[in-house]
């Protein structure tokens, strides 16, 4: 039965695979990868219950059980995102059914994309770091391909930059690993967190800790953000949408998972480092969302500001603080993939990415103006919709902690969020139209549809958020109780 | 033995590291593969270098030699021989494309 968590990651890389040889059948690859990643879903649905019910389930390759050979583990913060991600893909890939050329479905476009989740999946349900590693790879190199596919100057400029940076965090990632597995000499991450507990995190282990801080950093695009704007603003909208929603949350979530199982002895240190790096972050992506004028630029600045708005919630690691980060995290993989779908839309509609050259839209196309204007009040975190739960649930935390500074910049950066997006709003959907009824390029129902089911998906979450709560606070427990999940990975005489 | 292979690895990485800084986007590439190289060779020192014995052969072997340090090598090698040769042909199509493989001249403007 617990083969089950290995649906996540093997069904897309089999799907991927077969798909290679369907190349020319586009309707039919697009479909097929919709279906295996509702499957996908499905398959997240039920483990999430499973854990509730029997605890953390993990599957052992090979049968070696661990700290040997290599596991899966599958709690529910790793499952929750897993649900997450592949919730939004099929709301992306819905939309890439219209939105795509057929140059690209014919370059491999959905292949590559099911590699991508294959990769993120994989991340999440790692049980030892080498695998998160390898798993990072895999979604890191599709990642390349996807930033490059259509082959325009701008994407090929950004993706030089993208590719070498990530290489140079991936030698720290090596690097790292190999600091850690001469200092501990082991690398499962419960057996990880037992041998640290043992010997006291002494200030060799927390150096290492501030190496993988760094790594998971320039992947998450904490304070290490200066190539995101350019590289998630260039691919076309439904890359776009996939790279802003969850990319950088696998790195948040290696973060999360490092820094509450592994690295949580030195708190002063490490948790300090984080939070003033969360602080920086919001900051410069606050400065970024409000100075461009390029509304695909504006999307990806605000990536970043919800970047440091969770690390704060780490930074703080109450309870509520985390609850409110994991809150955060999941309505922020949905919501972005929503702003980055409606402003792919938009573009594709006006054939302009520049505010002053827009206005009026919603004269033009009523629904998706709406729909932006949900995304927005949404990404601002007004109640009743998802953004509101997190940043209430985080601000409690803060208050609890007396982190009054942390609070006050983080609150201050969803006002620079809103007056990003109105500025948006503003100058794009207000105002005299520019294009008459009849001139107007007609809205086809394919990008309307996915836009609304995720604006359906952050009113939902914000509404049901009692019934989410559960399996949150479930999630919650487990990070911040690392025993709970060393129980669940390794036997007795390992501990 | 370790200290001289870790100074290795810090002569490798700091010509990896000039390499990556310079403009012409060959050297940069030519600089991600000692890069790599310099992190396998430190996995392996992390392991312990010992000569003359085979991993472990069962439960009464005298001598063994740490298993795992190769196993991630390999693995690394793969990954960082596609990433390499990833990025040679994206710096192919981008001179092609840009028609240069200088990386100062290849910042272009925001807006195009």
């Amino acid at each position: 039965m617990n083969n089950i968590i290995l649906i996540p990651m093997i069904l897309p890389i089999l799907a991927g695979v077969l798909l290679i040889f369907l190349r020319t059948y586009g309707r039919l690859q697009a479909w097929t990868s919709i279906a295996v990643m509702a499957v996908v879903a499905a398959a997240a649905v039920y483990l999430l219950n499973a854990i509730q019910t029997d605890g953390i389930l993990r599957i052992d390759f090979g049968g070696w059980t661990p700290p040997f050979g290599i596991s899966f583990v599958a709690d529910s913060f790793a499952v929750l995102l897993v649900l997450t991600s592949s919730v939004v893909t099929v709301i992306c890939l819905l939309h890439a059914l219209v939105s795509t050329d057929k140059e690209l479905v014919t370059m491999y476009f959905y292949p590559t994309v099911l590699f991508l989740i294959a990769g993120i999946n994989g991340s999440f349900l790692s049980g030892d770091i080498f695998n998160l590693f390898v798993c990072f790879e895999v979604m890191l190199l599709s990642s390349y391909i996807l930033l490059t596919l259509g082959g325009s100057k701008r994407q090929l400029r950004e993706a030089i930059k993208y590719v070498s940076i990530n290489i140079v965090s991936s030698w720290f990632f090596l690097i790292a690993i190999a600091y850690l597995y001469g200092a501990v000499g082991t690398l499962n991450f419960a057996h990880l967190s037992v041998r640290v507990a043992e010997n006291g995190q002494e200030p060799l282990l927390t150096t290492i800790s501030i190496v993988f801080l760094i790594v998971f950093s320039l992947k998450a695009g904490l304070l290490l953000y200066f190539w995101l704007p350019g590289s998630y603003s260039s691919p076309p909208v439904v890359t776009s949408a996939l790279f802003g929603a969850l990319l950088t949350k696998v790195g948040i979530y290696a973060m999360f998972r490092m820094f509450t199982l592994v690295f949580y002895h030195e708190p002063e240190t490490t948790h300090n480092i984080i939070a003033v790096m969360a602080v920086l972050t919001l900051i410069g992506g606050s400065i970024g969302a409000i100075a461009h004028n390029d509304i695909r630029q504006i999307a990806a600045y605000n990536v970043v500001i919800a970047v440091g708005f969770i690390l704060t919630g780490l930074a703080i690691a109450t309870p509520d603080a985390i609850e409110g980060a994991i809150f955060y995290l999941l309505h922020d993989m949905v919501v972005k993939a929503l702003l980055f779908l409606l402003i792919g839309t938009i573009i594709l509609l006006t054939g302009t990415a520049q505010i002053g050259k827009m206005s009026g839209i919603i004269q033009n196309y009523p629904i998706l103006g709406w729909s932006f204007f949900i995304a927005m009040l949404s990404l601002a975190g007004i109640p009743p919709l998802s953004g509101f739960v997190g940043k209430v649930l985080l601000s409690q935390g803060a208050i609890d902690s007396g982190s009054y500074l942390l609070l006050a910049i983080a609150l201050g950066s969803s006002l620079f969020v809103l007056y990003s997006m109105l500025k948006i709003f503003k100058n794009c959907f207000w105002g005299e139209t520019i294009v008459s009824k009849d001139d107007q390029v007609p809205l086809r129902r394919g990008f309307l549809v996915p836009c609304l089911l995720l604006v359906a998906l952050t009113i939902g979450i914000g509404l049901g958020a009692e019934g989410l709560s559960a399996y949150v606070s479930d999630a919650a427990d487990t990070l911040l109780n690392p025993q709970v999940y060393i129980d669940a990975v390794l036997t007795e005489d390992f501990q | 033995m370790e200290s001289l292979i870790i100074i290795l690895v810090g002569v490798l990485s700091t010509v990896a590291f000039y390499l990556l800084l310079s403009r012409n986007i060959v050297r940069v590439i030519l600089g991600t593969a000692i890069l790599s190289h310099a992190a396998h060779l430190m996995i392996l020192a992390m392991g312990g270098l010992k000569i003359g014995s085979a991993p472990l052969l069962g439960e009464e072997a005298e001598t063994y030699v740490d298993a795992l340090p190769q196993a991630l090598i390999l693995t690394a090698i793969v990954i960082s021989f596609a990433v390499t040769a990833f990025i040679l042909v994206l710096a192919y199509r981008a001179y092609q494309e840009l028609g240069t493989d200088d990386l100062e001249e290849m910042r272009g403007t925001d807006n195009e």
